[in-house]
């Protein structure tokens, strides 16, 4: 029945996916364009109609991104001058930044939370704080940090690391307060130690939770990093497709698109994975 | 007087009311005593302050009043000493039954090898007929089977004290009635000190050396320590035969009925004439009441004795 059920839904998938292609194919097709041969008016040169006539269309067809992609992805590492870099290096330049400013803010925040966590006194006392910096659009940061650090690299891994503390303190000091009184009290009646009792009985339960709030933070972090990059520039997948728009490369901005979107799906998918490690059934 | 083994002395509670200033006295003047290696059954209604005597013995509350020794320490808090088996099994959910036994050893015994804490917990968990499962998660065992991977738990750290807050409270009749035979087993094995809180009078009877009975709040009192005159071994299937057995069964079924609660209303009265709170209970042996402790004043002779302080009945 479930194979059944994955086969049907598969299927279907593939249906949704070829009448969408289809459509974008016969919708970018140069037939389908009216403005054809005809003369370009002095507004359409403005605004870019020339752009159109002389390239044969605007938005191109799937065939051509595919083509494009192809390209792109047989040789995905290439380096030739700070405008002209392979996808793979621009994505391993953002997940680095994306990866590097989650690590430092799991370092901070899941310590933090669980003190806070534990303390229902500094759990009071910082939530205030928490409350207001949580909402902050991490890009909002971007000038001071721009100011303070004077460097555009480390200023782009410090958007991603306040961007992606909140989720993962909040939640790190959620799963540690929740943790069931009848386990608390099993530790107790055990005589364990403070810090045996956090690494053998708070951790593990509160484990999934945390791994939840990770979860959030590194897509929140990497929805972050291509704003984050476009306004930095230099490198990364925000700053290729900003370049690419500067450029009119549609299909290279709709493959960097479909990328962005295959590289969140793998890095969701992973920290998916770990959190179904220390799941628990009660 | 001889010392008993564990010794309560006093034991009041108090909690602060949300729309009063008052406190309001859950129990109060508790005196008690246990001996080593007697099986100790308490029964009340609801509300009368049971689960918080056993926290208090068990070291996770603290008493307004009073104090609780054992073996010549006074309780303070939570130790090894005193193993717990609460209600809603309360087992680690990430590790397996025998990660759980093992979790108990290692606290107990830290400097043990690995090899030996195995031993130790497959032991006890094979007393509880739980060979075939000890790699099961809590979540993939039964209510029973929980409840016995709890009292693996407990039994393998051997306690001074072992303390059950209405054990099987939450299991069906027939899985119920197969965990207390098995509790029987091992008790008989191992002459553990037990103090258990039940609402089931059939198991007190089963179980018990003794049962205190407990009227109802507020300003309980442990009204009465019943002898359970039945000799051991025990079966379920043939306790009822016994002679003795619904002299008991009526004795402790008409305190709970009738009795819990006329002498709540008659505590109460003291509690607002000021007498002395402090008591012993009653010893009573309904199988042969002339063992009995002689009755209290009746509460007549308590109106009239509202004046003059109170002997305690002892």
């Amino acid at each position: 029945m479930l194979t059944n059920l994955n086969f049907r839904a598969g299927v279907l998938s593939l249906v949704f996916l070829v009448v969408f292609l289809g459509v974008w194919q016969l919708a970018t097709a140069p037939e389908a364009l009216l403005i054809g041969d005809q003369e370009l008016s002095e507004y359409e040169m403005l605004t870019g109609g020339g752009q159109q006539t002389s390239s044969g269309r605007g938005i191109p067809a799937p065939t051509e991104v595919f083509a494009h992609a192809v390209s792109e992805l047989s040789n995905p590492f290439y380096d030739a001058g700070p405008n002209d870099k392979g996808i793979g290096i621009q994505l391993a330049y953002s997940i680095y930044r994306v990866l590097l400013g989650f690590a430092l803010a799991a370092l901070i925040a899941i310590p933090f939370g669980f003190v806070i966590g534990m303390s229902p006194l500094l759990n009071k006392a910082f939530d205030p704080y928490i409350q207001v910096l949580k909402p902050i659009s991490p890009l909002a940061w971007m000038p001071l940090a721009l100011f303070i650090i004077r460097d555009s690299n480390i200023s782009a891994i410090f958007v991603i690391f306040i961007c992606s503390i909140w989720p993962m303190l909040v939640n790190t000091a959620y799963g540690v307060a929740s943790v069931r009184n009848d386990w608390l009290n099993v530790a107790k009646t055990h005589e364990l130690s403070k810090i045996r009792t956090a690494f053998t009985v708070i951790l593990p339960a509160a484990a999934p939770t945390i791994l939840t709030g990770m979860r959030i933070s590194i897509g929140i972090a990497w929805l972050v990093i291509v704003a984050a990059e476009m306004l930095v520039g230099g490198t990364g997948i925000g700053y290729y497709i900003w370049n690419e728009w500067n450029n009119l490369d549609l299909a290279s901005v709709i493959f960097a698109i479909l990328m962005i979107g295959v590289i969140g799906f793998i890095l969701d998918a992973s920290l998916a994975q770990a959190t179904k490690l220390v799941r628990y059934a009660d | 007087m001889s010392k008993g083994f564990l010794e309560i002395e006093n034991l009041s509670q108090r909690f602060p009311q949300p729309d009063s200033s008052d406190l309001m006295t859950v129990f109060e003047g508790v005196d008690l005593e246990i001996q080593k290696g007697e099986f100790v059954c308490l029964i009340g209604h609801s509300g009368c302050g049971k689960s918080t005597i056993l926290n208090v013995l068990a070291g996770l509350a603290t008493p307004t009043d009073g104090n609780v020794i054992m073996d010549n320490k006074e309780i303070k808090g939570p130790s090894l000493d005193q193993g717990v088996i609460f209600q809603n099994h309360s087992l680690l959910p990430w590790l397996s039954a025998r990660d759980n036994v093992m979790f108990a050893v290692r606290a107990r015994w830290p400097n043990w090898s690995r090899a030996k804490r195995l031993e130790h917990a497959e032991r006890y968990l094979k007393m509880v007929g739980l060979d075939h499962a000890m790699d099961r998660k809590p979540s993939q065992l039964s209510g029973g089977m929980r409840q016995r991977v709890g009292i693996a738990r407990a039994f393998a750290i051997e306690p001074k004290l072992l303390l059950m807050d209405e054990p099987f409270g939450a299991l069906d009749a027939l899985t119920r009635g197969v965990i207390q035979e098995e509790l029987l087993k091992i008790w008989s094995e191992t002459h553990q000190t037990v103090f258990m809180i039940t609402h089931d009078v059939d198991e007190a009877i089963l179980l018990a050396d003794r049962v205190l009975l407990m009227t109802n709040g507020p300003h309980a009192k442990v009204a009465e320590s019943v002898k359970i005159d039945i000799p051991r071994p025990r079966e379920r299937a043939s306790l009822h035969q016994h002679e003795n057995y619904y002299k008991i069964r009526n004795h402790l079924v008409d305190f709970l009925v009738h009795r819990a609660k006329d002498m709540s209303l008659e505590a109460q009265q003291e509690a607002a004439q000021g007498v002395d709170p402090r008591h012993k209970p009653r010893f009573v042996n309904p199988a042969n009441p002339e063992e009995s402790a002689p009755e209290p004043a009746t509460d007549a002779d308590a109106t009239a004795a509202a004046d003059r302080p109170r002997m305690r009945a002892v």
